[in-house]
């Protein structure tokens, strides 16, 4: 049954709506072999090159547990603030598609591995806490193509390496209320998981994987309006669009008279929009059951314990630690707890530097730009912590003026080489020495007569002037602060 | 219990079975009778009895293996059995995304 095609609402009608959001996030877990069994679930193989009886659902072959699946899921549910149920069950969610030999998918239902998670998100206008409903454990499906083969119209073409991949589902509360909280909610959660090792989140490779959930309902009412479950959002740009579009066609549905249906929608990448899967209505009844052939998962508490121990610093205690650590702002702390390689890579710039707000700035500012410009991340930097930080103690110790620093961190980011050698090869210092700017700024004056002029007459701006010739004669390698100094003495003297 | 004719419907379809008028009768029934066992059984008091999912291990932890890859299929091996392949993958009746 089609939707009732409304359009869209304009902004002053969606303003009188509130959006309700909940988000579920499939993460897929960093371990070796798949969850149920021994094959690899490498990305970019050839397909049907990663499968073994237990995924290709052959008879007698039955599931055995991943151990590392199991530790991985455990600290992914302790970064996100979730209680880990000392027992969890799977169970087996029915249905038919090609992606699943099987028949069914083993997940988790009534008794998932933790509950009642939170996390701390911040966007533009705010800050609150988004509750976590719950983290499970549940096998990947394989990928199914529909197109790019001759017989395409007639066939799909089923590649099951993914089939049986470990994956945890991170369900939200309801808690979001516009497209910028879900996708602060997204980062945030993107950051401590990545953090605690549980899955490196790379959405090109599927690595994270989100649904929304939405509903509008007229500002004030206490009732949740109905909602719609958007799928196949698989960049954080999709998921603000797809959530935004979803908004103002519910909101232009409702005003039109419409009712907003319980329906599941795919995302149009190439258009920005939702339409309906139209699915039967009672494809949704999975007919759960628990899975007989696998024991329930005890967690002890001397398990838990460890992992808990042995969990990495987190995004919220790096950043509160960096405050105080490093004196930077917030905002600083917030960009270098990005990833923990630029977390990593901040901080042993700022041990070598001596300065570590002055390699917060390097960091963020040409460091980020030159690998953004070069399309590469900074675990390929050709520029080494190490020697940012070098390059970073040489302005320190006044040897290289600002704007001789960012020539050789130039000439760093295409060589590899050190700050040192690039300033010895060249000849690159500064020159602060009394001594040596003395005979340079002394025929400056004596050959700018008409400037001199000006400034004895009560001009002082031609200062600036001076300090440029001083500069230019430099090669830009004058002390500016010094020559200032000197030039004043000289002028006013 | 009685179950209806649309009830067997629906629980076929999502069996993805297609049963003719004479199947539906006969699985009604059929039905009907295994849940009056069902409901004989649940004759009995079990206010004390643990509920217990499966036989296996229950209560005790599950066995985990260790994350040691073990020999995958060859592709040719995996897509063997398949009554259609191409391309390296096992090929379907196209479906349509859901």
């Amino acid at each position: 049954m089609p939707a009732l095609e409304a359009g869209l609402a304009d902004p002053a009608t969606i303003a009188m709506y509130e959006p309700v959001i909940g988000l579920e996030v499939h993460i897929q877990l960093k371990t070796r072999t798949k969850i149920f069994s021994h094959s690899t679930h490498r990305f970019g193989q050839s397909p049907n090159s990663q499968t073994d009886p237990v995924v290709l659902g052959l008879p007698g072959a039955l599931p055995v547990l991943n151990q590392e699946a199991v530790s991985l899921a455990i600290g992914a549910s302790l970064a996100i603030n979730c209680r880990v149920n000392g027992f969890s069950r799977f169970a087996r969610k029915n249905y038919f598609y090609p992606d699943l030999p099987k028949g069914y998918q083993i997940s988790q239902y009534d008794q998932p591995l933790a509950e009642h998670g939170w996390l701390d998100i911040r966007w533009e206008e705010g800050s609150k806490r988004v509750g976590i409903t719950r983290l499970h454990m549940e096998e990947d499906a394989g990928k199914t193509v529909h197109d790019g083969y001759s017989d395409s119209p007639r066939y799909s073409y089923v590649d099951l390496n993914r089939a049986g991949a470990p994956l945890c589902e991170i369900v939200s509360e309801p808690d979001m209320r516009s497209a910028d909280e879900a996708v602060a909610y997204l980062n945030e959660l993107k950051q401590v998981i990545q953090f605690s090792g549980a899955s490196d989140c790379d959405m090109e490779k599927g690595q994270l994987r989100c649904d929304a959930n939405i509903s509008v309902r007229r500002l004030g009412d206490p009732e949740f309006g109905t909602r719609s479950e958007i799928k196949n959002l698989n960049s954080f740009r999709f998921v603000k669009q797809a959530i935004q579009y979803e908004i103002a066609r519910q909101v232009a549905v409702l005003e039109s008279g419409g009712t907003v249906f319980q329906e599941t929608r795919l995302f149009n990448t190439a258009r920005g929009t939702t339409t309906s899967m139209r699915g039967k209505e009672d494809s949704h009844d999975y007919r759960y059951f628990p899975e007989p052939d696998l024991p329930p998962l005890v967690v002890t508490a001397d398990r838990l314990a460890s992992i808990r121990e042995e969990l990495p610093e987190l995004p919220p205690a790096m950043r509160a630690r960096f405050l105080e650590q490093y004196r930077i702002s917030e905002y600083d702390a917030r960009v270098l707890t990005s990833s923990v390689e630029t977390a990593r890579y901040f901080e042993q710039a700022a041990k070598s530097a001596g300065n570590s707000k002055a390699a917060a700035n390097w960091v963020q500012g040409e460091l980020m730009g030159a690998l953004n410009a070069a399309g590469k991340n900074i675990e390929e930097s050709p520029v080494s912590a190490d020697a940012l930080g070098g390059l970073v103690a040489l302005v320190e110790q006044g040897t290289l003026s600002g704007k001789l620093a960012k020539q050789v961190f130039a000439k760093m980011f295409a060589t590899g080489k050190s700050a040192k050698e690039i300033v010895k090869a060249e000849g690159l210092r500064q020159i602060s020495d009394a001594g040596e700017l003395d005979g340079i700024i002394g025929k400056i004056l004596d050959s700018s007569p008409k400037q001199v002029a000006q400034y004895k007459g009560g001009k002082k701006g031609v200062l600036g002037y001076f300090v440029g010739q001083v500069m230019r004669a430099t090669r830009g390698q004058a002390n500016p602060r010094v020559a200032n100094q000197m030039l004043r003495k000289a002028l006013d003297g | 219990m009685k179950i209806t004719q649309e009830e067997v419907h629906r629980i076929a379809r999502l069996a993805n079975l297609r049963l003719t008028a004479e199947d539906t009768a006969r699985y009604a029934r059929d039905l009907e009778e295994i849940l009056d066992y069902v409901d004989q059984l649940g004759e009995l008091d079990t206010s004390g009895v643990e509920p217990m999912a499966q036989v296996l291990h229950e209560g005790n932890a599950a066995p985990l293996r260790p994350d040691d890859p073990g020999r995958s299929f060859e592709q040719a091996t995996a897509l063997r059995c398949a009554p259609l392949s191409g391309a390296g993958h096992f090929k379907v009746p196209r479906v349509i995304e859901r």
